[in-house]
């Protein structure tokens, strides 16, 4: 039985599917154990950096220097896929990480645009939200850090979250259900989302690992610690 | 010019009120916290803060030196929000602030080092960086494409501070940890560039690992231990048991003041 860790796992392991030998930049430990199920398996190209400025092979030897500037040239050069948090998405799928009110005296200061608003410009942009709430699921975002499709993003692919998966309509931008995983209610991503998504006549569950997928994913994060803190 | 060796205090006596101070470092990596600190003792006031932001931050804008602000985040790393930078924003402590994508960030100081008005690039393109740095523009690519992209303005630095691993007193100085930053961008931006170090001796390690010469430097400063809590490898990780103590100091005021008292003054 697939645990919803092990489900948004796999689907932050699917974000990367046909991506080749780019640079994967997870921002948290589900994406990131996302990143090394996908590498094991779909996706060998994958390149990862330690966290700091090492690119580490699928051993864990190191195979490249990646420092903060050539972080900046790799993505300005477009061959990368982030997935980063969200303090607030909107329905257009811009994203918050810089304040929330008003920006002149703002109240609650986080971190700052940080490399969001050139992130989602330049290349693939995918999103983890581990608590999906109408809190961060907002109509109209306070600040717009990283873009959306309508203004003027690479590619916004997926957003994964402890309940769903959401992507982008083709047509106009906006954000529309993709999967609701297993033993989540649709009802209950509806109320947890403050504006009205892109719902497909019939929703598919989102997919669980296969076997080998599952026997990895122990191996990468035995005793379930990263996968285990996600609950619904 | 050749560089002198000076003090902290020398630096000091050089820094004016309302001027442009780059910070070097990354967050609460390899800050150049020995000269922060001699910048929290002295009277001056009014500065222009470029950062890409840590502790640095905070602890200027705790203690009012701050007019405005440039930065792209702060953030203590191990604690990802700044608490004290945080609460000079919430309180409304902060004149001006411009706020930018951490990459327009390194090309207004990349455009200030190599002596440009800006530099062009997609980064902030719809954003709401643009809306809120109205000074900002924007440029049509003037070739068949004609592309619309942000023209990031120079960040130009009156002075800026750095510390690095190892030095010579000529101005010669080394990285010897995982990544240089923009460290030589910020002292390239500047008028002036003064760079602490652990220790006034070089490193018998490959050239690659010389990150400044004896062009960006003014004045070289012996500080060992001169990031403070912020991390240095390899001659220190970061100090967290401390950096946590600093991050609690934001409570109240009388836990600032203690922390002060200790600490920066």
């Amino acid at each position: 039985m697939s645990t919803l860790g092990d489900i948004c796992a796999v689907a932050c392991a699917d974000l990367f599917r046909g991506d080749g030998a780019i640079m994967a930049s997870p921002m948290a430990p589900i994406p990131r154990l996302g990143v090394l199920l996908a590498r094991k398996t779909f996706a060998p190209d994958l390149v990862l950096s330690d966290g700091i400025a090492t690119l580490v092979d699928d051993d864990g030897k190191p195979e490249g220097w990646m420092p903060f500037s050539r972080v900046f040239d790799t993505l300005w050069n477009a061959r990368r896929h982030v997935v980063m948090g969200a303090s607030q998405i909107d329905r257009h799928a811009n994203q918050n990480l810089s304040c929330l009110g008003d920006h002149a005296r703002p109240k609650v200061q986080l971190l700052g645009s940080r490399g969001a608003p050139g992130n989602t410009v330049c290349h693939t942009t995918s999103y983890w939200v581990p608590d999906h709430s109408t809190r961060v699921f907002v109509p109209d975002v306070d600040f717009v850090s990283g873009v959306g499709m309508a203004r003027g993003a690479a590619e916004i692919r997926r957003i994964v979250t402890n309940l769903c998966v959401m992507g982008v309509s083709a047509t106009d931008g906006c954000i529309r259900l993709v999967s609701v995983h297993p033993g989540v209610t649709l009802e209950k991503v509806i109320e947890s989302t403050g504006f009205a998504m892109h719902i497909p006549d019939h929703v598919p569950a989102t997919r669980a690992p296969h076997a080998d997928e599952a026997a990895l994913l122990e191996l990468l994060d035995p005793g379930a610690k990263i996968r285990g803190t996600v609950t619904a | 010019m050749s560089p002198q060796v000076m003090t902290p205090e020398d630096v000091v006596a050089e820094l004016r009120d309302g001027m442009t101070l780059g910070i070097g470092g990354w967050g609460s990596r390899r800050k150049p916290m020995t000269l922060v600190k001699a910048i929290a003792r002295s009277g001056l006031k009014d500065l222009t803060v470029v950062s890409y932001g840590g502790p640095d931050v905070g602890i200027l804008c705790a203690l009012g030196k701050v007019r405005k602000l440039v930065f792209g985040f702060v953030s203590l790393d191990s604690i990802p929000l700044e608490p004290h930078f945080r609460k000079a924003r919430e309180q409304g402590t902060l004149e001006e602030i411009m706020e930018l994508d951490e990459g327009m960030f390194q090309l207004g100081l990349r455009a200030a080092a190599w002596n440009l008005p800006f530099l062009p690039t997609r980064a902030g393109l719809g954003s709401d960086v643009l809306n809120v740095n109205r000074e900002i523009k924007t440029i049509r690519s003037p070739y068949a494409d004609h592309t619309e992209l942000v023209a990031m303005p120079a960040l130009r630095l009156d002075a800026a501070i750095v510390h690095m691993n190892r030095a010579d007193a000529r101005g010669n100085a080394q990285f010897l940890g995982p990544d240089p930053y923009f460290d030589d961008l910020f002292c390239m931006a500047a008028d002036r560039a003064y760079v602490s170090c652990e220790k006034l001796e070089l490193a018998d390690v490959d050239l690659t690992r010389h990150l400044l010469n004896r062009t960006m430097v003014h004045g070289v400063i012996e500080a060992p231990g001169g990031a403070w809590f912020t991390e240095c490898p390899p001659d220190y990780n970061r100090n967290e048991a401390l950096q946590k103590q600093y991050a609690a100091s934001a409570r109240d005021l009388a836990s600032w003041d203690a922390f002060v008292k200790e600490h920066l003054s």
